[in-house]
């Protein structure tokens, strides 16, 4: 088996799974076979979703500066898969709040979005994310072009909500809003730092 | 799934086995009970000195409500106690061996009966009641919770506030090597409650020191705390070490942390929502994975017996 074929024949399919694990495991947990959920079940659930998106947004955005930084280039293969885990884990976050937090109650749902700006946040995030999401198959992204990675260039706009998002509801303990945001910031500082790198280094690689 | 049936042990259920296996408390509570006999007082309340243990002379209330009680899992797994930690299960994990004997409570300012008591000497002249009351958070979930306490209207009479006294404010211990959470400035330590005079002795609050009929874990107070059951949670101040009668409005923990957000009264209001959250509807913890939130009462549905206090107040203003 050359390179290839190994990351998609054995990689892929483990990370794969690997992905699916905490979603699993709040399924294996709401019937109390591999753990519980506690004592308020709906907001577990809300709670672990949502901080699976953006551990997942994290990951998605490290790919880039990953290769770059270690030359792996098959690290590229992995990108589209965990942003759609991405997309998967927003999806849970939404229908479990949009299902069981609101019992589908359209006014109160209504209500939240339009008064509560922290759940606005969320809505926007969602939309921008299905977006990409959309986007991620072979053709479309073919047939858009160099508009393709201008649109996918926005999912540093949708981490920087969904911190925004988790930071607004959070009661008094800001440290977790706090290390995404400061994980946000280092992935996106490397990525300038790279691109500033290669602008300053090309001219002397060009004439030596 | 998740449909779990709350315990509905009442503790007139629960035998006074538990009394016998703590030789010693039963021992002392049964020299007081033997006194006690020769007269027809009611006994005093005592409380034995380990957690879990049974609580003797429980009497009955007509405040308790008939909703099902939470299970003693959920009212003692998950809730909010910011000095043993922030997460809704950090106090069960943190308060393990939170020391809870020797115990004082200062009482001090304006009242002729001031002074640091232990808390045996401090509960002495009042009896235990069970109370069984919707607890709201402000983070809009409920529970029912079978308190047992005092009332704190006989509480304060006992002490004889003055005329200039028309606050009550409240202090927790502020004790950093037994409580990781006051090591970190989450809120400023310690944490400090208060209630207005005509609040503080309406009959419906109390100091609680059980649950279930068993002494409080540490977790949910212990050895004694304030259960304002009208009230947002955060009013009923946990392990109190402190209660001083003051001219004016004392300053409260959540509100001198996020004024906009906690104000001082914080009686439960589905019409005023908190700036990032509406308090029109609560989570019943308990009520399962696919029950649907319920609507919030006014006053937490104990309207009747406190809507006179705030007749002339603007809620909305003084949330």
């Amino acid at each position: 088996m050359n390179t290839i074929q190994q990351v998609r024949f054995i990689w892929k399919p483990v990370v794969f799974l690997l992905c699916l694990v905490p979603a699993a495991l709040v399924i294996g947990d709401a019937f109390e076979v591999t753990g519980r959920l506690g004592a308020n079940p709906i907001e577990e659930i809300l709670d672990r979703c949502g901080n699976w998106t953006l551990r997942f947004i994290m990951i998605t955005l490290a790919v880039t500066p990953a290769r770059q930084l270690t030359g792996w280039n098959s690290l590229m293969r992995f990108r589209r898969m965990l942003g759609l885990f991405t997309f998967f884990y927003a999806v849970m976050h939404f229908l479990s709040w949009f299902v069981l937090d609101q019992g589908m109650l359209l006014s109160a749902i209504l209500e939240d979005l339009t008064e509560r700006p922290f759940i606005a946040i969320g809505f926007t995030t969602l939309l921008l994310l299905s977006a990409l999401a959309l986007t991620s198959l072979m053709a479309i992204r073919r047939r858009m072009g160099h508009r393709w990675q201008k649109l996918h260039n926005t999912v540093y706009v949708i981490g920087m909500l969904g911190v925004w998002h988790f930071w607004w509801q959070v009661k008094k303990d800001i440290t977790e809003p706090l290390i995404y945001a400061a994980i946000l910031a280092v992935l996106l500082g490397v990525r300038v730092w790279l691109r500033w790198r290669s602008r300053t280094k090309r001219p002397t690689t060009a004439n030596p | 799934m998740l449909i779990r049936k709350p315990a509905d042990i009442r503790p007139s259920e629960i035998t006074s086995e538990s009394n016998y296996l703590n030789r010693r408390d039963f021992m002392r509570a049964g020299a007081i009970a033997g006194g006690t006999l020769l007269t027809p007082i009611s006994m005093s309340a005592m409380i034995p000195v380990s957690q879990g243990a049974a609580l003797g002379n429980v009497g009955n209330s007509a405040f308790s409500t008939g909703e099902a009680p939470n299970s003693f899992e959920d009212i003692s797994t998950y809730n909010n106690f910011y000095e043993f930690g922030l997460d809704k299960d950090d106090p069960a994990a943190n308060a393990k061996n939170f020391k809870t004997r020797p115990w004082t409570i200062e009482v001090e300012g304006h009242a002729n009966k001031t002074g640091v008591y232990d808390l045996d000497d401090f509960l002495r002249p009042f009896d235990l009641e069970e109370r069984i009351y919707r607890m709201r958070c402000v983070e809009a979930w409920s529970m029912v919770i079978p308190w047992v306490g005092i009332s704190l209207a006989e509480v304060i009479k006992y002490f004889e506030p003055t005329s200039k006294a028309k606050y009550v404010a409240f202090e927790t211990l502020n004790d950093p090597q037994q409580m990781p959470g006051v090591r970190r400035r989450v809120l400023d330590w310690p944490y400090r409650e208060g209630l207005t005079i005509a609040e503080a002795t309406n009959p419906l609050p109390i100091l609680a020191v059980g649950i279930y009929g068993k002494v409080i874990p540490n977790q949910n107070g212990a050895p004694i705390r304030l259960v304002v059951p009208w009230k947002y949670g955060f009013k009923g101040i946990k392990s109190i070490v402190k209660i001083r009668f003051t001219s004016t409005r004392p300053k409260t923990s959540w509100n001198m942390s996020a004024p906009r957000e906690y104000g001082f009264y914080a009686n439960v209001n589905p019409e005023v929502n908190h700036p990032r959250w509406s308090q029109a509807r609560e989570r019943r913890i308990g009520a399962g994975i696919f029950a649907r939130k319920q609507k919030t009462l006014m006053f937490n549905g104990y309207g009747e017996q406190v809507a006179h206090l705030y007749e002339n107040l603007n809620l909305r203003r003084n949330f």
